[in-house]
Parts: structure tokens; sequence; C-alpha cells
């Protein structure tokens, strides 16, 4: 198998398993890293194409989404420590009531 | 030929550790699982000849950003319903639409709807790296750092809607 296309299979997975997660899972911290393995799937696939092309936007992309990704969890670990100490629960079925 | 098995060896520890964060139960198991996922993801960009995002990968997602995870998880060691049961009444519904939705982009990627155009396949160092970022993409390296100082200033928002609550 081509090796481009061995990497996006592993990046398809990786994607799929953290949007599994990220559904299934109850706990608010692993909803939390199954979205980080959203974005490294997401990574390992812009890589992929970047070094099959040569060229450096790619890479660029992926340095981009590394400092999203860092102030995304620093802002959403305050968000969700702030809703433990409201309702005392990492349980995600416990705030159905913020719904719109 | 070596490349090729420890490429091989690579995915397959990322994609063992994907799935164990699904079946784990304990969310430090579930951390330690994404940091050998993004380890392995590591060593796959090493082996692509990256090896600046190799870098970056190793130092700031498991450097920073898994170990401010995995602090925030020793902080919060609450045993709740979450703990016991790990899955949502969401489980097979997700499970199905997951399926539903692998299954339409393994079929895009087998009839080869996803490009793969043909490159050099060159890979590149440090150098071009970032001669790319302080010559065409400056402006968004500048907004980077606007975005960071934004995140912290939130962050230190959040603590403090926090504190004049309980006070």
């Amino acid at each position: 198998m081509d090796k481009t296309q061995f990497l996006l299979w592993v990046s398809l997975v990786l994607f799929s398993i953290g949007l599994v997660g990220l559904i299934v899972r109850r706990n608010l911290l692993v909803m939390l890293m199954c979205m980080e393995l959203m974005l490294n799937g997401v990574n390992l696939s812009l890589v992929t194409f970047a070094q099959r092309g040569g060229s450096v936007e790619g890479a660029v992309m992926v340095f981009l989404i590394f400092i999203v990704a860092a102030s995304e969890i620093a802002i959403a670990i305050p968000i969700v420590l702030l809703l433990v100490r409201h309702r005392l629960t990492l349980d995600a079925g416990a705030y159905t009531d913020l719904k719109g | 030929m070596l490349e090729d098995l420890l490429l091989i060896l690579f995915a397959a520890a990322a994609v063992a550790g994907a799935v164990l964060m699904l079946l784990l139960r304990h969310p430090m198991r579930v951390a330690l699982a994404l940091i050998a996922t993004m380890i392995s993801l590591g060593g796959i960009y090493g082996l692509l000849g990256v090896h600046v995002i190799a870098v970056f990968q190793i130092m700031i997602y498991v450097g920073a950003v898994m170990v401010f995870m995995v602090y925030a998880i020793m902080l919060l060691d609450v045993r709740d319903p979450s703990f016991t049961e790990r899955y949502s009444r969401l489980l097979w519904p997700g499970v199905a639409a997951c399926t539903v939705l692998a299954g339409v982009l393994v079929g895009a990627a087998w009839q080869g709807k996803i490009p793969l155009f043909k490159g050099p396949g060159d890979s590149f160092g440090v150098q071009p790296f970032s001669a790319a970022f302080l010559n065409d993409y400056w402006l968004y390296f500048e907004l980077t750092s606007v975005l960071l100082v934004v995140a912290v200033l939130a962050a230190v928002a959040v603590v403090q809607l926090r504190s004049t609550r309980r006070g």
C-alpha cells in the first residue's frame, strides 16, 4: 500500500474514533481528550499531504492548529472547573439544562 | 524497509491508544492512552522527515496540553456516575452515525476521490519552515500571539467570575 494512503487511513481512523468518543463518553474531561484526538487525526492528514507535496504550507497550518489547541485547552479546563464547582459532577448528562 | 516497519508499528500504536481511549474508564488512564497516541504520532512525523512538527507535537501537545489535562484530572477526582458508567445514552446512535460517516469516508478513499497529488516528496527541515513563517506568514504568526494573550485573559476572566460568584 502507498505510504500516503496508509497514513490517510490512520488519520481517518483516529478522527472517527475521536468523534465516537466525543459522542458516547460521559466524562467531560474524556470528551475534551477525544476532541484532541480528532485534532491529531486532522494534523496527521495535513502533515501527510504537506510532505507528499513537498510544500511548507501544511506544516504551517499544523503549527497554527497546535496554537489553537493550546488556547482551546487553556479556556476549556477553567470552564470545566467552573462547571464542576457549580454542580460537583463531571457527568455531561448533568448539564442538560445548558441546552438552548 | 526498517522505516516502513517502524511506520506501521507507530501507526498501530497510535490506533491502539485511540481504541483504548474509548474503552478505559478512569480519565487518567484515558489521558495516558492519548499521550501514547500523541507520542506515536510524533514518531510518525519524525519518520516522515518533518522534524519540526515532531518536536512541536512532543513539546506542545504532550509537554503542555496533556500535562495541563493530567493536572486538571488530578485536581478533579470526582467519583460520579460518569465514573461508573462510561457511556451515555447516545452510545448506539453515536456508534451507528459514526459507522455511516466512516463508511462514506472509506468509500471516498477507496474510489480514489481523495486527491493524491504526485509531488517530489521532499521533506523539509527547520530552515524552510522558519523562512516561510517569517516571510509569508508573519501576520498569522503575530496573530497567534494575540490569540494566546486573549486565551490567557479569558482563562483569568473565568477564574475571576468564579471567585466573585463565591464571594
